[in-house]
């Protein structure tokens, strides 16, 4: 959001689940990853927004896959290497998030993060819960909720 | 406690919150009318629940803010405070409720300071509208005389002469709290209940979360599947020693299964227990002599169904003895004991559950029905002619529709067949009302037994599989080209003829968007004949697998606005798919299934579609870069051909299609094996087939065809925009002669007959290039005429016409008016008139026939059209002769 200056206890960390996507490194907070996964027999839903990939059957539940890559408005991607998965909950409802490639966990102090650039793309940034400088790259932090807070398109059926 | 009582505070308290939530997202959006209703339904339930339990503070305080809501379902504007207010009493109604549970009892104190301000706030409102126009359904709502559902107790003001107080008084005069019989309850301060959280009534019972019942349920679901797999390999592996655990595994998962289903059904008898109480007291309100049977309580049905019914089963019986039983005196006056009998009863059939309410009083009122239906804007006169006095009994599903003519408590306010059309619709059954006047009523409902597992038939659509839930379909149907069931095609829209009877169809491809546009083949597919309440209608597939018993799972909530589908499932072989929703896709047919399925929405639907009428238009690329365009009706299939199988032939390309030689057409500019497969264009006619060779096939979209500028080269009809594109439109008709010279003129000619003439109207410039050579070439003379007004100026200009042709769909005057003009007119009333029309339901052939067309045929349906103009003009000679 806008707030300038975070409030944190001296000597906080956050734990990360990072992911590339696009080339940009990410980072979801690991108390809202749930696994990680490689999508398998992924079905298709005709009619639904473009940013879901579909659904899969991941051990007995129905998981809705988003496609992060539409989500941040980036181009699909054609490196030709089988996307991952991080699966998130959100109100007892199950959801994946496509990833090109998973990365480490890393441990990172709450004061690092700083706000967005402000001239981050408004797509990166509506999903962004600001960035850590981490050696020769930028992490950003992904907000969960923000992410699957996806509108759907109008019904496109007359 | 009171069972009922126990029941009615678990019930309310989670209403209450819904009700909270819900308010909240009004006061951000206040023109949401979905909201409105959802909460008007709420506290009306409330209301009306707290009237049986004898609870009249309750009672009053959620009648006086449903007046309010009323108010604004009715168009007032809603404000910030009003919302505020409404806010409050619902924390008042709480405060109430607290104190119930407490003590068993309605704490003392008074809510008139809320009853007088929600008051003030309708009469305000009601003076801020005063200035617009009024609905009279408006002001018939607030001055009827209004009924307590209790006599006055010694003291108190009935509802009506408060009413009036309210209107007389300045209004910050506050009438006298109405007084209050003393509770023998130990009085309690409503403010501060003392009650601790821990013994609340409302956390008593265990109310088993239906998602744990249905996790269970998967499990179980699963193991019976590991189950098969392991029999599976067993069986394959003669005399292993897992043999006999393994059947014993096999047993005790049947038992598990059978168990667990089990433990989700009820006898419906639990939903009918309150009733007894409510019709009796509603005997004693309403002054009539009921009598309740019921038959059937001990059939069984899933718990989940059992809650959802419970609500529009009451709702239902009290608009029984509301609206459908009379009053003793006008039984004994129309001939019929003085009791009334309401009788509910309740039996398995198939896999449904029917249950039927019915009474034998004096039935529903059609022309009240009507009136209503006009007044609220559902029906336009008009269609109101063309309906069935069944279609006529369906509008009291509609939202807000009331014909009673008083707003009492006991109903009347036109919620209650709107909440059970929703409960029921949310379960997937089906409601079917019957009625004979003087005779009384019955509500058939059909509910599924569980929504558990339900029987499916599995499709594939554009490659993948979709479930399509077995109770909906009727039949299958395999369509071929040469068999008697046949896909035609009527402009764009297909149909098919089963049984002399026209179906529409759906493409599910279509229909969801999955479809390539490339393997469309117009003429074969299997076809799911599905039925929707009274409606009918087919969905064409691309295959058919089996029929599976699938464990329902509901849509995300990122995915549930999808109207389509219902629902997802996890099939055997662990692969997810999308069950369809029947309701979802007879909605998207936009017919008259309107009348059971929101009526409103779908009437505007249907003028929109009178007003601007879609052609499915196949683009393509040929010889430009500029798109292409023709109407798909009048191709025959769409083939890609490898380009080693097209031959030249005596300086044609031709080609082996279906073991005969197809000649191929190219259009300028199109080069014949630039690539390894060439798509090209089927047409075909009585046998005979040309391909039109293209680049590509781009699409299949929906537009409304509007030539714009007349062609400048050969075969091309002029320009339309596409999906904001100009895109040029060809000329079939250019094109069939290159393949064969003789195309239309063959077969039909009749050189031994002198040439008839016809006279074709139409305003569309395309269709009257598209058909005029087409007649020309089937030996009449033709004259066109681009409207109704031209052609009756040609036929009274003493040319003499021996048939008309003519399109329905015309600005200033229609077909209907034409033909009804030229039978008015003496000189002409007996020329043969032939509808030309992409509108094929029966209502619209029954309005031909009363406009007095001879024939009524499809605008792409060429063999048709001839076959009905030999009719007609033989019709002639005969009489001539």
């Amino acid at each position: 959001m806008t707030s300038t200056t975070v409030q944190v206890l001296e000597g906080a960390v956050s734990e990360y689940v990072t992911a590339v996507i696009g080339g940009q490194l990410f980072g979801l907070p690991i108390s809202r990853v749930q696994d990680v996964f490689m999508p398998e027999r992924l079905t298709r839903v005709p009619l639904s927004p473009g940013e879901i990939a579909g659904v899969l059957n991941l051990r007995g539940r129905i998981v809705t896959v988003v496609d992060m890559r539409a989500r941040l408005g980036l181009p699909k991607n054609d490196a030709g290497r089988p996307p991952m998965a991080i699966g998130v909950d959100l109100r007892g409802e199950s959801y994946g998030l496509l990833i090109d490639q998973i990365g480490e966990v890393l441990k990172l102090a709450d004061d690092g993060r700083e706000d967005n650039p402000v001239n981050l793309d408004p797509r990166m940034a509506r999903l962004a819960g600001g960035v850590h400088r981490l050696e020769g790259q930028l992490m950003v932090v992904l907000d969960v909720d923000r992410v699957l807070e996806i509108m759907p398109d109008m019904p496109a059926a007359a | 406690m009171d069972d009922l009582l126990r029941e009615f505070l678990t019930e309310t308290s989670e209403s209450l919150d819904t009700v909270d939530n819900q308010l909240v997202r009004f006061e951000q959006d206040p023109n949401n009318a979905r909201i409105l209703d959802n909460i008007f339904r709420l506290v009306h339930t409330i209301k009306g629940t707290c009237g049986f339990l004898g609870l009249p503070r309750l009672e009053a305080l959620a009648h006086a803010a449903e007046t309010l809501m009323g108010k604004f379902r009715d168009g007032m504007p809603v404000t910030g405070e009003a919302v505020t207010l409404i806010l409050n009493s619902i924390d008042r109604i709480k405060e109430i409720l607290a104190g119930l549970e407490a003590t068993q009892a309605e704490p003392d104190g008074t809510d008139q300071d809320l009853i007088v301000e929600l008051h003030q706030t309708v009469e305000r409102g009601m003076q801020a509208m005063a200035a617009a126009p009024v609905q009279p359904a408006i002001e018939q709502g607030t001055l009827v005389p209004q009924v307590l559902e209790r006599r006055l107790r010694p003291g108190e003001v009935s509802l009506d002469e408060l009413e009036h107080a309210f209107r007389a008084t300045a209004s910050e005069v506050a009438p006298p709290p109405a007084p209050k019989a003393a509770k023998p309850a130990a009085k309690k301060a409503f403010a501060e209940p003392e009650t601790s959280d821990a013994d609340r009534v409302a956390n008593q019972s265990i109310r088993v979360n239906v998602d744990t019942l249905e996790h269970l349920m998967t499990m179980v679901s699963e193991l019976v599947l590991t189950r098969n797999q392991l029999l599976e390999i067993s069986r394959r592996n003669e005399d292993t020693e897992f043999k006999v655990p393994l059947q014993r595994l096999s047993n005790v998962t049947a038992e598990l299964q059978e168990g667990v289903m089990k433990t989700r059904m009820q006898p419906i008898g639990n939903a009918w227990q309150k009733l007894p109480r409510i019709v009796r007291d509603l005997s004693g309100e309403l002054g009539k002599q009921i009598e309740l049977e019921m038959h059937g309580a001990d059939t069984e049905l899933d718990r989940q169904v059992l809650d959802l019914i419970k609500d529009p089963l009451t709702h239902m019986v009290r608009n029984s003895a509301d609206h459908g039983l009379e009053t003793p005196a006008e039984r004994l006056a129309a001939g019929k004991s003085e009791q009334g009998t309401i009788r509910l009863s309740a039996y398995h059939e198939g896999g449904h559950i029917i249950i039927c309410i019915a009474d034998n009083g004096r039935g529903m009122n059609t022309e009240r029905i009507k009136a209503k239906a006009l007044a609220n804007g559902l029906v336009s006169e008009a269609e109101l002619e063309k309906m069935t006095e069944a279609q006529i009994h369906k509008f009291i599903f509609a939202p807000g529709f009331s014909t009673a003519a008083a707003v009492t408590s006991v109903s009347g306010r036109g919620v209650g067949m709107d909440v059970v059309r929703t409960n029921i619709d949310q379960i997937g059954g089906t409601i079917d009302v019957k009625s004979v006047a003087g005779e009384g009523s019955s509500v058939t409902v059909k509910i599924p037994l569980t929504l558990a597992i339900v029987s499916a038939l599995i499709v594939e659509a554009g490659g993948d599989r979709f479930a399509i839930p077995q109770l909906a379909v009727v039949e299958l149907v395999r369509a071929r080209a040469n068999s008697e069931h046949r896909i035609e095609r009527i402009k764009d829209t297909a149909v098919l003829r089963l049984r002399n009877k026209l179906l529409p169809l759906m493409h599910l491809k279509k229909l969801l968007k999955i479809g390539d546009g490339t393997s469309t083949d117009p003429e074969n597919g299997f076809i799911v004949v599905t039925q929707v309440g009274s409606q009918t209608f087919g969905i064409v597939v691309d295959g058919v697998f089996h029929t599976e018993e699938i464990v329902v799972k509901p849509m995300s909530t990122k995915l549930r606005h999808i109207e389509m589908f219902s629902g997802s499932t996890i099939l055997g072989d662990g692969a997810v798919i999308m069950i369809i929703d029947p309701n979802g896709i007879a909605k998207a047919l936009g017919t008259s299934v309107a009348v059971s399925h929101e009526i409103a929405d779908e009437n505007a639907a249907m003028r929109a579609g009178a007003a601007e009428q879609l052609t499915s238009l196949l683009v393509f690329r040929a010889g430009s870069e500029q798109p292409k365009a023709v109407p798909l009706g009048l191709v025959t299939r769409l083939e890609e051909i490898a380009t080693d199988k097209i031959e030249l032939s005596n300086g044609r390309y031709m080609v082996q299609y279906r073991d005969r030689l197809m000649p191929l057409v190219q259009m300028n500019g199109v080069s014949v094996g630039a690539s390894d497969t060439q798509p090209i264009l089927v047409f075909a006619d009585d046998g005979r087939s040309m391909g039109l060779v293209v680049d590509e096939i781009i699409d299949i979209v929906e537009e409304r065809l509007d030539i714009e500028v007349a062609g400048t080269s050969d075969g091309i009809l002029g320009s339309a925009v596409i999906k904001g594109q100009a895109t040029e439109v060809i000329d079939v008709g250019h094109f069939l002669p290159m393949a064969f010279a003789d195309w239309f003129s063959r077969k039909e000619m009749r050189p031994s007959l002198s040439a008839q003439s016809v006279l074709l109207v139409d305003d569309s410039a395309f269709f009257r290039n598209m058909l005029a050579p087409v007649l020309k070439a089937a030996g009449y003379r033709v004259r066109v005429a681009p409207s109704a007004q031209e052609g009756l100026l040609a036929l009274r200009s003493g040319q003499a016409f021996d048939v008309v042709l003519t399109d329905i769909e015309m600005p200033d005057m229609d077909g209907f008016e034409f033909a009804e003009t030229i039978r008015a007119d003496q000189h002409l009333s007996a020329m043969p008139i032939i509808a030309l029309s992409s509108m094929v339901s029966p209502a619209a052939i029954e309005r031909g026939r009363l406009a007095g067309f001879h024939d009524y045929v499809a605008k792409f349906d060429r063999p048709g059209l001839i076959a009905a103009l030999k009719e007609q003009t033989a019709e002639i000679s005969r009489v001539a002769a």
